[in-house]
């Protein structure tokens, strides 16, 4: 009888448990089929959740508002955005490349939001003649591939090594030490940084994701004496990374690419990240253009942060082509290359690679006060 | 290969690892334990951290713990930290053999059905802290815990310095703190195991569970024992780990789950000093491994000396059994 009633409870809590999970999930969107003869179903994909989430929740939420205000703007004509959380995990990314190319109703992607899984991705959506547009893949090979339905409204990590460059040289730095996380991303800038910084690089050290020590490689800074930190990779190892750095008394600036630009990193560092500098190809709030900050701020009741222009912006290249009556596949491919607008981050038209106009590339220096990210200056490309 | 940078700082590197290890060691006894008497090896051990992670945090939210607070505060935040993550701890432990495994047991399940229980709770608990608990707590709690999965920092309790230094090894406070606690807390579970009554019970399940019952003693009320020791002991680590390194993560148990469990394999699994020789041992190659290599390839190094140790001595440096682990 006992063991009876110990059994059901525990049963009980599971099953509560996972009932529960299951209800917090996002319900990835509505279902619903395109009305009228502009309408449309698009999808993203992204970390919307995990480690690096909160580089990525600006973009979908910008895209989420272009998608809501055209549809307030057209109501003959409904547009659909579906969400697939892939938790930036390459492998989580292709089941859902696989689906999404697979379901002719949708006709456009955007993302993905993180190099590794773009890279994954690319060669399904291809095949599928899917267009995809990312609002914040920067590694400089995706589009050297000879991919040809790739497109990404940002600038690429070979721009933003050069403007990192420049600033270093700019402050004077003498002694850089170079860590990677040994991803797509961040190996990839970290390498572009080290051939233009040259004799300026001390010495370099690889860490893995999800690592939480860092003995051995601060003992390396502080064997090399670095004036500067650079870190390549995202907020997850950053944030306990400076963290320790700060801890065991190194004094070197740190300096880290658009990976970290999320809330989660100073506030992860408790403290430590204080005076740390972001770079990022992105936006600060109010230099976009329009009433963009203005409405995400009303939507959200917070300021968009890391690339939410250029959320917005991919989201607007799909609903200008659902405008134009543009209803299959090939067509809006076709559209998407041939695109030249104004967009609120920057003005968007794609060379034959994909990438957009590198001189309309901006790239910001932000900096860590307390927990907030605020903007430093604007970088030279060169 | 920087073998100068390795010999020159030897024992700085050695200082590292041997902090680095101590919470290994602590995490790897509720594996051993569970192993020395029930041959289970509880997989959702590694959760029973993560949750005194989050005890500790929630903790110190609630109180309003600000980085750097006046030496008696925080000396009474790390013992009400140390309290709440062993309750949470050995609790979630306890939950764990009462709601899944005891009916499995009762049931005569084959291993391979413990095992995959065991993951399967495993990754029920890192959801519900990834997932379910940011957001029913997220009005209670910061901003950042309402982030699903990510990264949550602590306040710093003890800010580092360095105590003091032999040649060039430095040696901080925190560094102290971990090493001497880690093994206070080794050295009472040895002797509540080898000299109490409850302990004898311990060794005689572990040997020979019908015989123990035979004798009276209450095999339940010894398995219940071992996973609250286990639990508690992952507790002192969950508390140990954030004061050093100061954040948690839902995901956060799973690497250091599977170092603490190669730890308790490499002392010799079962065995409670082999359990601390293996964390300790663990945590040295790593960082020599580390500055050897990048640090990259520090699990790497770490399960290569795995297998070479394992080759020459299969049972673990030690051996296993607990039963025998008077000597």
């Amino acid at each position: 009888m006992r063991r009876s009633y110990v059994r059901a409870l525990g049963t009980a809590a599971l099953a509560a448990t996972l009932v529960v999970a299951a209800g917090c999930q996002d319900s990835g969107g509505e279902e619903g089929t395109a009305s009228g003869d502009c309408g449309g179903k698009i999808a993203i994909f992204g970390a919307f959740t995990g480690d690096n989430a909160g580089l990525v929740i600006p973009s979908l939420n910008g895209a989420k508002l272009a998608v809501k205000q055209f549809n307030e703007a057209n109501p003959d004509c409904k547009v659909t955005m579906q969400e697939f959380d892939t938790q930036g995990d390459p492998a989580v990314a292709t089941p859902f490349a696989n689906q999404i190319a697979g379901d002719n109703s949708f006709l456009g992607v955007i993302g993905g939001h993180f190099s590794g899984e773009s890279d994954a991705t690319m060669p399904i959506y291809q095949a599928a003649g899917l267009a995809m547009v990312a609002p914040s893949a920067t590694r400089t090979d995706l589009t050297q591939k000879g991919n040809t339905s790739f497109f990404r409204v940002v600038g690429n990590d070979g721009t933003q090594a050069g403007a990192v460059a420049t600033y270093l040289k700019a402050q004077n730095a003498q002694k850089v030490f170079m860590i990677d996380d040994a991803s797509a991303y961040g190996a990839g800038i970290t390498e572009e940084l080290g051939k233009q910084l040259g004799p300026l690089v001390v010495n370099k050290d690889k860490i893995q994701e999800r690592q939480a020590q860092f003995d051995a490689t601060i003992s390396k800074i502080k064997a090399a004496q670095a004036d500067y930190v650079f870190y390549g990779g995202y907020t997850r190892e950053a944030a306990p990374l400076v963290k320790q750095m700060r801890a065991a008394g190194v004094q070197a600036k740190f300096v880290g690419p658009d990976g970290l630009y999320d809330p989660a990193f100073p506030e992860g560092a408790s403290g430590g990240a204080e005076g740390a500098i972001i770079t990022c190809p992105c936006l600060p709030a109010d230099k976009a253009g329009g009433t963009f900050a203005a409405d995400y701020q009303k939507e959200y009741n917070i300021p968009p942060g890391s690339y939410g222009a250029e959320g917005f912006d991919a989201a607007k290249i799909y609903l200008d082509a659902f405008k134009d009556g543009k209803k299959t596949r090939a067509d809006i491919l076709a559209y998407v290359k041939s695109y030249d607008k104004q967009g609120v981050s920057k003005y968007i038209k794609f060379d034959a690679k994909g990438d957009v106009d590198p001189t309309k590339v901006v790239i910001w220096a932000y900096q860590i006060k307390g927990t907030a990210i605020e903007p430093l200056q604007e970088l030279k490309l060169s | 290969m920087h073998f100068d940078e390795l010999i020159g700082h030897l024992g700085q590197h050695t200082v590292d690892g041997l902090s680095k290890g101590a919470i290994y060691a602590l995490i790897a006894l509720g594996y051993t334990l569970v192993y020395g008497v029930l041959r289970l090896i509880n997989f959702a051990h590694s959760e029973v951290f993560m949750v005194g992670t989050f005890a500790v945090l929630i903790l110190w939210n609630q109180l309003g713990v600000e980085n750097n607070p006046p030496i008696g505060q925080a000396i009474l935040f790390l013992v009400l930290g140390l309290l709440v993550a062993a309750v949470a701890s050995g609790g979630t432990a306890l939950a764990l053999e009462r709601i899944a495994y005891r009916p499995l047991r009762r049931k005569n399940a084959p291993p391979l059905i413990f095992l995959i229980t065991a993951i399967g709770l495993s990754l029920v608990f890192v959801e519900l802290f990834g997932q379910v608990l940011p957001k029913l707590l997220g009005g209670v709690l910061p901003a950042a815990f309402g982030r699903p999965r990510q990264i949550v920092g602590m306040p710093t309790i003890i800010e580092q310095k360095t105590l003091f230094t032999i040649g060039n090894t430095a040696i901080t406070n925190i560094q102290l703190i971990v090493l001497i606690a880690a093994v206070a807390m080794m050295a009472l579970l040895d002797w509540f195991i080898n000299r109490t009554r409850y302990g004898r019970g311990v060794r005689a399940v572990a040997q020979n569970p019908e015989t123990a019952a035979l004798m009276g003693v209450n095999q339940e009320r010894v398995i219940m024992l071992i996973f609250v020791l286990g639990g508690i002991m992952a507790g002192a680590a969950a508390l140990l780990w954030s004061m050093r390194f100061g954040f948690t993560q839902n995901s956060i148990g799973f690497v250091l789950g599977l170092k603490a469990f190669t730890a308790a394999v490499l002392g010799g699994i079962g065995n409670l000093r082999g359990a601390l020789l293996g964390g300790l041992f663990l945590g040295i190659v790593e960082v020599y491994g580390a500055t050897l290599f990048a640090s990259n390839w520090e699990d790497v190094i770490a399960f290569v000396v795995l297998i070479v140790v394992l080759m020459f001595r299969p049972t673990g440096l030690l051996g296993e059994s607990l039963g025998r682990a008077r000597a």
